[in-house]
Order: C-alpha cells, then structure tokens, then sequence
C-alpha cells in the first residue's frame, strides 16, 4: 500500500454494497420480469455477474446477463492517441422490451455510460435502460445519473478511484483512492 | 494500450508476432459487427479512407470499402487508372494530390512490387495499407489466412501449412509465409520449380515439387490461384499437365491430417487448381475467408486511425 492510496470499500464492504443494490433492482423494477443486467467492459463485467447471483438468491430466477464493450462509441479516439483494446460484445439475447440495468464499476464523466446507452440503441430497442455502478465519484459532463449506487464518494478530479476486483485484477478486491502521484495507464 | 505501432502496413515482414496477434484479437469483436441488423458502429466517423488501385480487384477493394463504412468512415473508390494515369501523371502526383483532399488512409494496390514503400514516402500525414503489390506482399490477405487458421486450428503454433501453385508470382504465399514464419509453423511450398523462386529456403520454408509427397500430415492447404494473366513467360508447358500434376482432388487430399482445412484467397479457377468438389466439400474454408477478409480490414484500419494524433506512436 502506498502511502497516497488510501482504501474506501474492502471486500466485505464491496459485497454488502452490491447486496443492496441487488435488492432495491428487484424492488424498483417489482420483481425481475423483462429485466437484464448488462456489464460494460471491463470490471462493470463481473460486477453485472455478481448482481444476477444476488437477485437470483432473492428471487430465485436467472436474469440474463450481456456483456458490452463501448469503444466503437468512445467519442475521445482521435484525441487519447492510441487506439484503445476492443472486446467482443456478448448480448446472446434480443433487448427489444426488456428493462436493461446498465452496469460499470465507476460513474465519472458520464461519457462512457452515453457511448454504452448508444451502444445498445444500436442492438435493439430496450422498454427502459437503468443505470447501476459501484462507485460515483461526481464530476459529471454530461446530463447523466446512476439509478443504482453503492457509494457516493466525493473526490478531486486529481484523485483517482481504482477499483479492483478479483475477477480481473488476479484476486485483489478493493476499491481505493489514489492521489495523482501514481499514474494509472488503463 | 493496444500492441500496434506501425505508421504504414506494408507488409507482414515488419509486424512482430504481437503486433499480428493484436490485429487478429481486433478482428473479432470486427466479425461480431457482420452479424449485427445494424452493420454499422460510429467508431471511425468523420475519417476518409481512399481505396486506389492500379491494377483490378473488386473483392479486396470490395472488402476495404464495406470495412470503412461498417465502421462509420467515409470510403471513396478513386479511379486512378482510367483517368491521371492515362494523361500521365507520376505516382508521386496521384498521392500528393490525394493527401490535399483530407483523406487520412490510403488504400493502395499497385502491379509494381514497392510502389507502396515509394507512395508512403511522398506523404505527410496520410497513412497507407498496401492493398497488393506486385510479387511483393498483400498483407490483409495474409491476415485473413491467419485469421481464419486460427479460428479452425484454435492456435497457430505446432501446425503443418502447405501452399500450393505460384509461389514465384504469389504475393500472397509471400505474406502467408511472413506471418507464419513469426509462428511455430513447419511452412511447405510446393509447384514446379519454375514456379519456385531460387532460395526460399531462406525464408524458412520447405521446397516440394511433388504435391502428394508435399500433402503428407499437413493440417492447412492453401491453394494459390492460377494466375493466368500472368502466364505469358512459359513457366508452364501448358495449363492442363499443370493442372494434371497440381489439381487438389478429394483423393489427393487424404493424405493430409484428418481434420486439414483448404484455404483459396479466390478467384478459383475451378478444375485448374481445384477441383469443384474440393472447393465446395467440408474441408474447404473459403467462404470463411471472405468474411475474415472483412474483419481484419477494419481491425487495421481500426488500430492506425485510433493512434492518427500521436506522433510519437511512428
């Protein structure tokens, strides 16, 4: 741990979060008929996972989960230099009617979740898109709230929220707040 | 970070292994679009992509424009060899005057080996893909054959490629065997030794001339096509004892692997190179091919205009 970082949710906080979250889903959309959870590539993946295993224990029914990746939406290629990795979108199922809950790990801008609503738009035509992530740390660019939040933190746009899940980051799980010092290549 | 650092695609020669692997891993998600009601994502809104040829091809060119256009750019065909070239204008010209209209990629086939290399040198900020030159290389050709093993065989590592024909005048063998080669591959080259050109050993692959004997165990076939527009040398006695001695039948082919798959970067000429049956039968993957054709057209194009702002990418 280095000293500019400092822990905001440990595991058991990360997994309590997720819990209510997977229970107010149930209760806003009065049960899981016509629902699906959709990750964005890449930590709103497992995330989404995660939220259809709580809901199934509550209601004990499967909702589908699809997976997005919204890089052919970006709207900032030309600008960051390189082009980002892309990964494959799985949706095995139509969206056309069904209440789709948008997952990612960190609301920040706000422009990842227009490329992601776009994104589906271009899949089908869903009765209703909902918005669930992990963390909202503010600084919004665009008109753009989380249905869903499992904390609100307030940050500087010099700090950094990193969340780490042991499904990608190779077992650690954590979310933490790093200051600028440590520069994070994504 | 993606693993793509070339300013122009010239050739297979100069991309690593990772750089090849990242273009095939792009292509995928690319494949996915194909499949889609909308065939269309804005990724590349706002770019223009150019696709000159000097020499003829409605399938490659064909597959460049639907590449761009899949992936939201505008694709201009420019006809370059009915109008500037007729009245006379360099190569330099053309480009130069390319480039003044905005257009950030150029695609470019031409019928001399090199003239890509030359074209690359007369722009600034344009970026090109060699679109087929000469005897030189079609790398896109070759990525697609990788591609398409790969997606068969789950690997390119630890397999036996056999290609079959004109070597000598095959761009396509030549980017095949670049590829390849940065692969664990036993790479075979089989024809008539007029049709082999002197050294390939060198470039680490296995000279046959006999095509049973060359076909033992081998897990890909690729055949060439027959060029017959380039046949007026006489490197060939005629097209029938070519064709009685380098035909893939269903015959011939049980002696290759039990699961081999048959490559043709098209047009066949059916009962020349191939026989239809083969062309048409289950081993046969060239359908297959077209559609990764298109695929990893827009994973190039993809890779070089994500990184078009960065200079210190070049």
């Amino acid at each position: 741990m280095h000293e500019n970082e400092k822990v905001l949710l440990d595991q058991e906080a990360i997994k309590r979060a997720l819990t209510r979250m997977a229970h107010e889903i149930v209760e806003r959309n009065q049960g899981v008929r016509e629902l699906a959870l959709v990750g964005i590539h890449r930590r709103g993946v497992p995330l989404a996972e995660r939220l259809a295993q709580m809901i199934f224990d509550i209601e004990r029914v499967k909702v589908p989960v699809g997976r997005l990746d919204v890089t052919f939406y970006r709207d900032d290629l030309s600008r960051i230099g390189f082009s980002p990795v892309v990964r494959r979108t799985q949706i095995p199922f139509s969206i056309d009617g069904l209440r789709i809950v948008l997952v990612d790990d960190v609301a920040f801008t706000g422009r990842t979740i227009r490329a992601a609503m776009d994104a589906l738009m271009d899949l089908g035509r869903p009765q209703q898109i909902q918005l669930a992530v992990l963390i909202d740390r503010g600084h919004r660019e665009l008109p753009i709230r989380a249905d869903f939040v499992g904390k609100n933190i307030p940050t500087s746009r010099q700090e950094d929220v990193c969340v780490l899940l042991e499904e990608v980051d190779q077992g650690s799980e954590t979310v933490l707040l790093r200051s600028q010092q440590t520069h994070r290549m994504e | 970070m993606s693993g793509f650092h070339q300013r122009h695609l010239i050739g297979l020669e100069n991309l690593s292994r990772k750089e090849i692997e990242t273009i095939l891993d792009t292509a995928l998600p690319m494949r996915d679009i194909l499949q889609r009601d909308i065939k269309k994502v804005p990724s590349l809104r706002g770019k223009a992509i150019t696709t000159v040829f000097f020499e003829n091809s409605t399938r490659t060119r064909t597959s460049f424009e639907v590449a761009g256009k899949y992936l939201g750019a505008d694709v201009v065909n420019l006809n370059v060899a009915s109008s500037s070239v007729q009245k006379g204008e360099t190569l330099k010209d053309t480009v130069k005057n390319i480039e003044a209209m905005g257009f950030d990629i150029l695609v470019m086939r031409h019928e001399m080996s090199g003239a890509p290399v030359f074209a690359s040198q007369c722009m600034e900020k344009m970026r090109l893909i060699n679109a087929g030159d000469g005897a030189h290389e079609h790398p896109t050709q070759g990525l697609l054959d990788l591609l398409t093993i790969r997606e068969k065989k789950g690997t390119l590592d630890g397999l036996k490629v056999l290609i079959v024909g004109d070597i000598l005048n095959s761009r396509v063998a030549r980017s095949d065997i670049f590829g390849l080669s940065k692969f664990d591959c036993e790479i075979r080259v089989v024809g008539p030794s007029t049709l082999i050109p002197a050294e390939i050993e060198k470039m680490g692959v296995q000279v046959y001339h006999d095509l049973d004997e060359a076909l033992e165990g081998v897990d890909v076939v690729n055949m060439l096509r027959m060029q017959l527009e380039r046949q007026s040398g006489g490197l060939v006695p005629s097209l029938d004892e070519y064709s009685s001695l380098y035909i893939l039948t269903p015959e011939r082919l049980k002696r290759a692997a039990p699961d081999v798959m048959v490559m043709h970067p098209g047009p066949i000429n059916r009962g020349i190179e191939m026989a239809s049956s083969v062309a048409d039968g289950p081993y046969s993957v060239i359908t297959e091919q077209v559609t990764n054709g298109v695929a990893v057209r827009m994973a190039v194009l993809y890779l070089m205009l994500g990184g078009m702002e960065n200079e210190t990418l070049h």
